[in-house]
């Protein structure tokens, strides 16, 4: 809403700078978003009178003028204009001048002749047709008001008002006008709003033989009133009005659109002019559209209408969508001779509903859809009616219709001083609050208060103790301290988080972030199987494009994409990892399961699979899960055949990890050879051993054994070790450790060699060299049956 | 026999002190005081002496070992740190050259000043809450006294799954879950993900977060809401920060209000970092409406309340001075490595 300070001051006195305003009005509610004085990029400009115009020496396009600027002897100016003659007011942009847009103008030379300035066009003012009907675009505006040489041209021609916008809350509708804002301005400021009632003289004659009204759904047309105008005169508006809707950013049109829109912005009350000659039988409707009816609305664009909008229309067929735009007949024209006036109250829903469906969006539906008072639209047509006359627009016909619905008022709210001040912190008396409530026009009578109708937003307490403490000022309120019981921590879950977040950024690891939504496409790019039950997700109705339409069913593609990016970007290595969602569908009606995974990916930098393994392992480590086991998987499509495990306990999977598959990197352009783990939060908090205990400290030496062993190259390595557990007794086997693995010239071909350190010890005693041999001796008696053999 | 012993005492004096090479030291140790050094050969001649002079050369003697061995000592000792300052010159290495790499990963921006965010509100005494962000329509915007056709669920905000479930365009839906199962004292935080129908531009990205805080207890009042998130903007902006609380709307609070804290590059003039406003916009709060208390089945008219909320993305924006949002969900390494 931006709202003209010189109509503002028509209801309330300012008398402040502009900055102080607009900082007062944002700290009670209504915030500024900004303020332009027109015309404040114009400087030495003024008013000049032509003397005399002679044609140039050496130049025929050009002429030389004498101009008379008030004060001193008059300038030459030279021009290319041809619409310039003596006696004529022009606009002199003087030696040192600024115009709009920056421009400067400063004296000079044009083919050899002295110009001490430049006369203006309306355009180069920053002006229109639309502000001066009477100017022409190619050449200087000939001036035609009131004025003399010498005066500054922001005076002459108006441009010193200061425009203020504001942003208002969807909650108050009633501030989208100057009389709301000059209302909230008269509370900020505790001076009184000087309010004016419309007076109507009328020309006789009766409404009702010119036009009848009928509505047929009352609950979407909570009142609608009409006057009629004849005899009416079609013409530009006077210059105030021009300006006043020019600061309100309004286009002036014609005096009769012109009245409307001043109203509309004056009251907030939106109102519509039809030509009474295009309503047939001079009967209007007020009802739903009917299926199959259409409408070429006033931008001449037709819009199929359904039946839950409502329109009106005369006897035969809709002449405009209620509360959003009128039709293309409907409007005021250069023949217009009788117009109807409407003011009318439609249902907020209804008319958002309809002006969304149609995509119109006008500021008649912005007003209606926040909801607006049926008590505003007759002072309103009233107003309308008294510009009428005032302009000498028409002819206004004596009587008005009004078929009033209007919902019964809502039921006074109870003053509860004690309350609002325990509330909101604060001590005030009760008179200090009837106070307040009265400058918004409350009402206040025994401790009961009667919001004023177009106070959509006041329902409750709450709202009440809103009102006090916007105008007492939030700034007085006291800041305190809470006092009352506090129970911080972190859940297991979001410590869990933690853990793990730091074991991966300790193995060096950077943290992404991905959007949870993914392409469809992207399934086919990590080589997911037709049937993949992964390929059912959780899919976006309204979605932004193709690309972020399905929630994922993995994380896989999410990683890839980033990995590429910087594979793309030339990143040299990049190690990540990312904790998020995979969002798994249930029922129709059910919300999916999201499952937080941690899914680390990497490429460069020497990583290999058991780079990955190794940080796959501390992870598992720090989240105190024991006794996994891991095995290799050939069959997931995202993953090298040969290159990939799954890690489980207890039979669940907890992770999968491995080299990409070379036609998944490919479908992402990597050309390098990349790795990914993903692991299941929650698998790996439920799989989490109980709280550590603790050991006691070995009294005892350990006896440690190296053994060299060979087997079959296709023997997986943890076979054999878990051969050496099986074997010997656990209480005396402290650890089993690999330290080498062989294959070359002195190994025969399909085999390789292994080197195991074994470590014996005993937490009571000694172990004796014939016990440890003993221990040996199992073990490679239990190797033997895998055909693993000592080397020899 | 004196002037020998004399003599030895004198030559090996002069030799230990020419003498520049541990070995050497040994050897002359041997030759002077070994078993059969000179010291030991004059010894053996003892006998010769009559009993008066026995003991007197012997003292005499003894004093002579006891001078060369301290000698020898004194020697070992000046080679030995000799030695040992020699070999730490040669030990000088370039300590300018790079350190062996540790890898250290980062965080990503976001859930740096997150993490910090929810330690101050830990230190405050808030949980940490979370919830679905594929949620009920109910939770997102019923229960929060956003009704059917109410502006904040234009499908142009809003992404649906269908009628009835949203991606949630607000942490506030893990509010009104937290007070269906919690009965008051409540002090939570909800941060995540949040989803609105925005296309990606530099300040625009249809995912983000919100860190969203509500407070329900008996006896909250809007002095404990500015007092609280006072507190919270001075420790995340410094004490220095300058912030104000101005009038607002929000369908879930009432009063409501947006807090703002005094631009840094102009304090409060009006700059183009804060577009001639002067303040900066930091987050939305206001007494939890008591409809909404209603709805989550606690007495307004016992308990009340205050909720926050704020958008992570633009905080960080403003702290690391980031231009454009889109940086965050691109994660190039040359980006994440910088915090």
């Amino acid at each position: 809403m931006n709202l003209s300070m010189k109509w503002l001051s028509d209801f309330v006195d300012v008398n402040c700078p502009i900055r102080e305003y607009a900082e007062a009005m944002t700290m009670s509610g209504s915030k500024v978003e900004g303020y332009e004085t027109e015309g404040s990029e114009i400087s030495n400009v003024v008013v000049g009178r032509v003397l005399s115009v002679e044609k140039h020496p050496d130049a025929d396009k050009l002429v030389v003028c004498q101009i008379d600027i008030g004060q001193g002897d008059p300038i030459q100016i030279v021009t290319g204009a041809s619409n310039v003659t003596p006696g004529a007011l022009v606009p002199c942009a003087l030696d040192n001048s600024t115009l709009p847009g920056g421009k400067k103008i400063r004296k000079g030379k044009l083919r050899g002749v002295e110009s001490n300035g430049m006369m203006c066009s309306i355009s180069e003012l920053g002006l229109t047709l639309n502000d001066f009907p009477y100017a022409i675009t190619d050449g200087i505006m000939i001036i035609e008001e009131d004025c003399k040489p010498g005066d500054d041209i922001r005076d002459a021609l108006g441009l010193n008002d200061t425009s203020v916008e504001f942003e208002i809350t969807s909650n108050r509708p009633d501030c989208l006008s100057v009389i709301g804002l000059a209302r909230e301005t008269a509370a900020t400021f505790h001076t009184p709003l000087k309010l004016h009632e419309p007076v109507v003289k009328g020309c006789g004659g009766d409404i009702h033989e010119l036009l009848s009204v009928r509505v047929e759904n009352p609950a979407l047309c909570l009142r609608y009133a009409a006057k009629v105008v004849k005899n009416v005169k079609i013409g530009p508006s006077p210059r105030w009005m021009r300006e006043r809707l020019r600061a309100s950013g309004v286009r002036p049109i014609n005096n009769l659109v012109d009245i409307t829109n001043y109203v509309m912005l004056e009251y907030g009350q939106p109102m519509h002019a039809f030509d009474l000659k295009y309503v047939e039988d001079s009967q209007i409707v007020v009802r739903n559209a009917r299926a199959g009816e259409s409408i070429v609305t006033l931008e001449g664009v037709e819009h199929q209408l359904s039946e839950e909008m409502l329109v009106i229309c005369d006897s035969k067929k809709p002449a405009a969508v209620a509360g959003v735009m009128g039709g293309e007949y409907s409007g005021i024209m250069d023949d217009t001779t009788t117009v109807v006036f409407e003011s009318a109250c439609f249902n907020g829903a209804s008319v958002r509903t309809t002006a969304k469906k149609l995509g119109l969006r006008t500021e008649s539906s912005a007003r209606f859809e926040k909801g607006l008072d049926p008590a505003n639209c007759l002072p309103a047509l009233q107003r309308a009616c008294e510009l009428v006359e005032l302009l000498g627009a028409g002819e206004v016909v004596d009587g008005v219709i009004d078929v009033d619905h209007s919902p019964a008022p809502k039921a006074p709210l109870y003053l509860d001083c004690d309350w609002i001040n325990r509330f909101l912190g604060i001590s005030l008396s009760k008179e200090q609050m009837i106070s307040i409530l009265e400058s918004l026009d409350f009402r206040v009578e025994n401790d009961w208060i009667t919001a004023p109708g177009f106070r959509v937003d006041i329902e409750e307490k709450a709202d009440i103790a809103e009102e006090i403490a916007r105008i007492y000022g939030y700034d007085k309120i006291p800041s305190s301290v809470m006092v009352g019981e506090a129970k911080a921590s972190l859940t297991e879950k979001q410590r869990f988080e933690r853990k793990i977040s730091d074991i991966v950024l300790g193995a060096g690891c950077y943290e992404v972030m991905t959007y949870s939504f993914i392409s469809p496409k992207f399934y086919d790019k990590i080589n997911l199987l037709p049937d993949s039950p992964l390929r059912r997700s959780v899919v976006i109705s309204n979605p932004l494009g193709e690309d972020t339409s399905i929630m994922r069913t993995t994380v896989l593609p999410s990683m890839l994409d980033v990995l590429a990016r910087n594979y793309n970007n030339r990143n040299s290595a990049a190690w990540l990892y990312e904790i998020g969602n995979e969002y798994i569908p249930k029922g129709e009606n059910e919300l999916p399961d999201e499952n937080p995974q941690l899914v680390i990916g990497m490429y460069g930098n020497d990583a290999d699979f058991y780079t990955l393994k190794g940080i796959v392992k501390a992870v598992l480590e720090g989240a105190n899960v024991q006794k996994w086991d891991i095995a290799p998987e050939t069959e997931n499509p995202t993953f090298h055949p040969g290159r990939c495990a799954v890690i489980f306990k207890d039979g669940k999977e907890l992770a999968i990890l491995g080299e990409i598959h070379p036609s998944v990197l490919n479908s992402y352009g990597i050309s390098t050879k990349t790795y990914i783990a993903r692991m299941d939060m929650q698998a790996m908090m439920a799989a989490q051993a109980p709280e550590k205990q603790y050991r006691p400290l070995p009294k005892y030496p350990a006896t440690t054994r190296d053994l060299s062993l060979v087997c079959d190259d296709e023997l997986p390595i943890i076979e054999i070790e878990k051969a050496i557990r099986a074997a010997v007794n656990a209480s005396v086997l402290e650890d089993v450790k690999l330290f080498d693995v062989y294959q070359g010239a002195q190994i025969e071909a399909g085999k390789k060699s292994v080197s195991y350190s074994v470590v014996l010890r005993a937490m009571d005693r000694t172990l004796t060299d014939e016990e440890a041999d003993n221990a040996v001796r199992k073990i490679l008696k239990a190797l033997e049956k895998i055909g693993v053999v000592l080397r020899s | 026999m004196k002037e020998a012993l004399k003599q030895i005492e004198q030559n090996a004096v002069a030799e230990l002190e020419r003498c520049g090479d541990l070995k050497e030291l040994e050897n002359l140790r041997v030759r002077f005081l070994g078993k059969k050094g000179e010291l030991t050969a004059i010894l053996k001649q003892m006998g010769q002496l009559s009993p008066e002079e026995r003991p007197v050369v012997g003292q005499l003697a003894n004093e002579v070992r006891a001078d060369i061995e301290a000698e020898l000592e004194k020697r070992i000792g000046e080679l030995k740190r000799a030695e040992e300052e020699a070999r730490i010159k040669a030990e000088r290495i370039d300590v300018t050259m790079p350190g062996k790499a540790v890898k250290l990963g980062q965080k990503h921006p976001l859930t740096k000043v997150l993490d910090e965010i929810k330690e101050i509100f830990l230190g405050m005494g808030f949980s940490v809450a979370e919830g679905p962000e594929v949620e009920y329509d109910y939770y997102n915007f019923e229960a929060l006294n956003i009704p059917k056709n109410h502006p904040a669920r234009d499908t142009q905000d809003t992404f649906y799954i269908n009628d009835n479930i949203v991606l949630r365009t607000q942490t506030s839906p893990v509010q009104v879950r937290t007070m269906e199962k919690q009965k008051p004292p409540i002090r939570v935080i909800s941060p995540g993900r949040v989803y609105r129908s925005d296309a990606v531009d530099a300040t625009h990205s249809p995912l983000f977060h919100q860190i969203e805080g509500l407070v329900v207890d008996k006896g909250i009042t809007m002095a404990d809401l500015k007092g609280t998130l006072e507190v919270f903007v001075k420790k995340l902006y410094g004490e220095e920060a300058q912030v104000r609380f101005r009038p607002h709307h929000f369908p879930f609070t009432e009063p409501s209000a947006e807090l703002d804290f005094m631009c840094f590059a102009c304090h409060g003039e009006g700059c183009r970092l804060c577009k001639g406003e002067g303040w900066i916009e930091i987050l939305g709060c206001g007494m939890v409406h008591p409809k909404v208390l209603r709805e989550c089945g606690i007495d307004p008219e016992v308990y009340s309340g205050f909720a926050f909320g704020m958008g992570l993305e633009r905080i960080v924006m403003r702290r690391y001075n980031i231009d454009d949002l889109r940086l965050f969900y691109e994660n190039d390494l040359r980006f994440l490595s910088q915090f």
